[in-house]
């Protein structure tokens, strides 16, 4: 139904945990764009909006969506990610910037030229037509034929798994049937973009995954560039190739969720997504790869520095609990200190401890169910470290 | 058991009033009117006959039908527009709008119809100002005729239709026509086949409420009509108060009454009613 460019190879979109080096190609970093890059559906280009002329909702967003991507805007309520989906769909324009959706430039289109499915968080069907009706109307209103309508409708209940059920009123459906007209309805036409504005956010937690698993497998059958809206990290990490993390109507960091969990570029993203230790001090001297950083309890430690840094500046220290070793592996690693366990919490796949070093009593440490060894008993002590590639000198 | 047997007769003590008061002056009369229909002045149905032989009650039952249903659609087409500005506007014009709607409420329909007198008449504002103009050489007949009439009526019934439609509209969400533009409808498309759709329980309620009223109007229609126009209530007042041909008028009231209530049980299987009105 969707025919694929045959000059793109998308399969590489099919692997679950990509290689991290793969964000170091131009493609992960928005800013670099070429004038004809026919590697990209989307662009914005220094795009921002403000809607009372006072406060920008989004600012400075330079962002290329690759052809047959799964791109997930993620950010807290108000960080810009749905003002950049309005933007692109065409319900809202920008203040300044442009937006390209292929070779074409889209920014002063009408929403209905723009040729781009969406997929709304209410679902948005049309109470006075049947599924099938609902799911034909973007070809309706392009004037196709009856016969052709028809076909394609029958088609995409299909797809969607909805085989019968196109004389039904959108009401009669359950919250996930609802939700898979939706879909259905944004595919119909081929589009050569859809959205989702966190499509998923009326369904409980069962039906969210199954749906998840569902979209993804659409996704990679059909191979249409996908643009999707959470505020939900997990959805973000299951699904994307890449995600765009917005926070305050700033686009913080463009990478796959891999990438973006284990090489953060700042403490807002280090932060947002998963849990990390944070820990304050000053870069005491740089050595190529790695720095010293003098935490402010006094303990020095060899970290990895993100971006520019120079001796005598403010960081902060990024250290996910689960990359913290304890006992004999801690001796081996970089950096390596004693500690004293104060708390110890069984949460069935993991035990999560908090410990006392570094002169703070508010270090978590995560060790996987099943890693062996004895347990740590609270009060006892302990020897913890880790190696500097796992802990980021994050400035902020 | 005691108990409830005595607050379920406390409960009808207090009813009492009400019921005697409406029985008394609502039911007996409509029973004396229905009965006199039927009796006066010879008992059977001749009366009812009269509607398929009378030549001048055909025609005052036809100009009534006329009349309301001209009025109904002029209503319903001004009363949507304006509705349709209410919902799209800021909730302050929205406020402004509403006391706009609501205003001539206030004032008495005599008023109103001496008002559109004074305003339509040869010597009027509008027809001086238009012959001035040169727009027209002659004054327009607008008042004294079905024209006026129409006008007039029109005017007190659009609040009538404005109301139930904008509460219909209301309850519409916004992002359904939002969701038909960005799948590919032009504004036109998105309101022909979404929005218009939406409004229908609210189109069938607002046109039902205005030709029930608009039946029984009879100030209005005696004034701007200038005896030219006569609608059902008038013929019914001048079979009474004139002609004394109550079994004449009482069954065109009669008739009125249940084509009304006829009307409104139509309406109940196409819509619900009770929430179409606010109750």
């Amino acid at each position: 139904m969707f025919s694929k460019s045959p000059a793109l190879d998308l399969r590489r979109y099919d692997d679950k945990l990509p290689a991290l080096d793969r964000a170091e190609v131009p493609l992960a970093n928005g800013t670099e764009f070429a004038p004809f890059d026919l590697m990209s559906t989307v662009r914005f280009v220094d795009v921002r909006k403000s809607y009372d002329g006072k406060v920008d909702a989004v600012r400075a967003l330079n962002l290329k969506v690759a052809e047959g991507e799964f791109l997930t805007l993620l950010g807290p309520s108000g960080s810009g990610k749905t003002t950049t989906l309005t933007m692109l769909a065409g319900f809202e324009q920008p203040t300044e910037g442009r937006i390209f959706v292929g070779a074409e430039e889209v920014t002063r289109v009408p929403v209905e030229k723009r040729g781009i499915g969406m997929v709304f968080q209410n679902y948005a069907l049309f109470p006075n037509m049947s599924v099938g009706e609902n799911i034909g109307f973007p070809l309706r209103v392009r004037h196709m034929p009856r016969v052709e309508i028809d076909a394609k409708v029958a088609r995409a209940l299909g797809m969607v798994r909805l085989e019968g059920l196109a004389d039904r009123k959108p009401q009669q459906l359950s919250g996930g049937q609802q939700q898979r007209v939706a879909v259905a309805r944004a595919l119909v036409f081929e589009p050569r973009l859809v959205l989702l504005d966190e499509p998923l956010g009326a369904l409980d937690r069962q039906l969210r995954e199954q749906m998840q698993y569902e979209l993804k497998a659409l996704h990679r059958r059909l191979g249409v560039t996908m643009i999707y809206v959470t505020h939900d990290q997990v959805e973000a990490m299951t699904m994307s190739d890449r995600v765009a993390v917005f926070s305050a109507g700033r686009l913080r960091q463009v990478a796959e969720p891999r990438r973006l969990y284990e090489a953060p570029e700042s403490l807002f993203v280090a932060q947002f997504l998963g849990e990390s230790n944070m820990l304050p001090g000053t870069i005491a001297s740089v050595q190529g790869r790695e720095c010293a950083v003098a935490l402010s309890g006094g303990a020095r430690v060899i970290a990895t520095p993100v971006g520019q840094v120079s001796t005598g500046i403010a960081v902060t220290l990024a250290l996910r609990p689960e990359k913290i070793a304890l006992g004999a592996a801690a001796a081996a690693c970089t950096n390596s200190f004693p500690a004293k366990v104060l708390e110890v919490s069984f949460l069935g796949d993991q035990l999560r401890l908090r410990l006392e070093a570094l002169g703070r009593d508010d270090l978590v440490v995560k060790l996987p169910n099943g890693s062996g060894g004895q347990a740590p008993e609270p009060g006892g002590a302990i020897e913890i470290g880790w190696h500097a590639e796992d802990c980021r000198a994050l400035r902020d | 058991m005691h108990s409830a047997t005595r607050a379920q007769l406390s409960y009808w003590l207090i009813v009492l009033p009400a019921v005697l008061m409406l029985v008394a002056l609502y039911f007996v009369p409509l029973g004396n009117v229905l009965l006199t229909s039927v009796t006066d002045p010879k008992p059977g149905l001749d009366n009812y006959v009269l509607l398929f032989t009378s030549a001048s009650v055909q025609k005052t039952l036809l100009t009534t039908l006329r009349i309301a249903a001209i009025t109904t659609l002029l209503a319903l087409l001004l009363g949507y527009i304006v509705a349709y500005a209410m919902r799209a506007a800021s909730t302050r014009t929205q406020r402004l709008m509403l006391v706009g709607v609501l205003l001539p409420f206030w004032i008495s329909v005599l008023v109103r119809s001496f008002a559109w007198i004074a305003l339509l008449g040869t010597q009027g504002p509008l027809n001086s100002t238009l012959v001035a103009w040169g727009l027209v050489d002659e004054p327009l007949a607008l008042v004294r005729n079905e024209t006026g009439v129409l006008i007039a009526m029109v005017h007190i019934m659009v609040p009538y239709a404005v109301l139930t439609l904008y509460a219909n509209m209301r309850g519409i969400d916004a992002g359904l026509v939002a969701a038909a533009r960005s799948l590919g409808a032009s504004r036109l498309q998105a309101f022909r086949l979404v929005f218009l759709p939406l409004t229908r329980p609210g189109l069938i309620g607002a046109g039902t409420l205005v030709f029930i009223l608009s039946l029984g109007f009879y100030v209005t229609p005696a004034l701007l009509g200038g005896g030219k126009v006569l609608m059902i209530a008038e013929y019914v007042a001048v079979q009474i108060n004139d002609t004394l041909r109550w079994g004449l008028g009482t069954m065109l009231a009669a008739t009125l009454m249940i084509s009304v209530l006829g009307a409104l049980w139509a309406l109940s299987r196409v819509v619900d009613v009770k929430r179409l009105f606010g109750a």
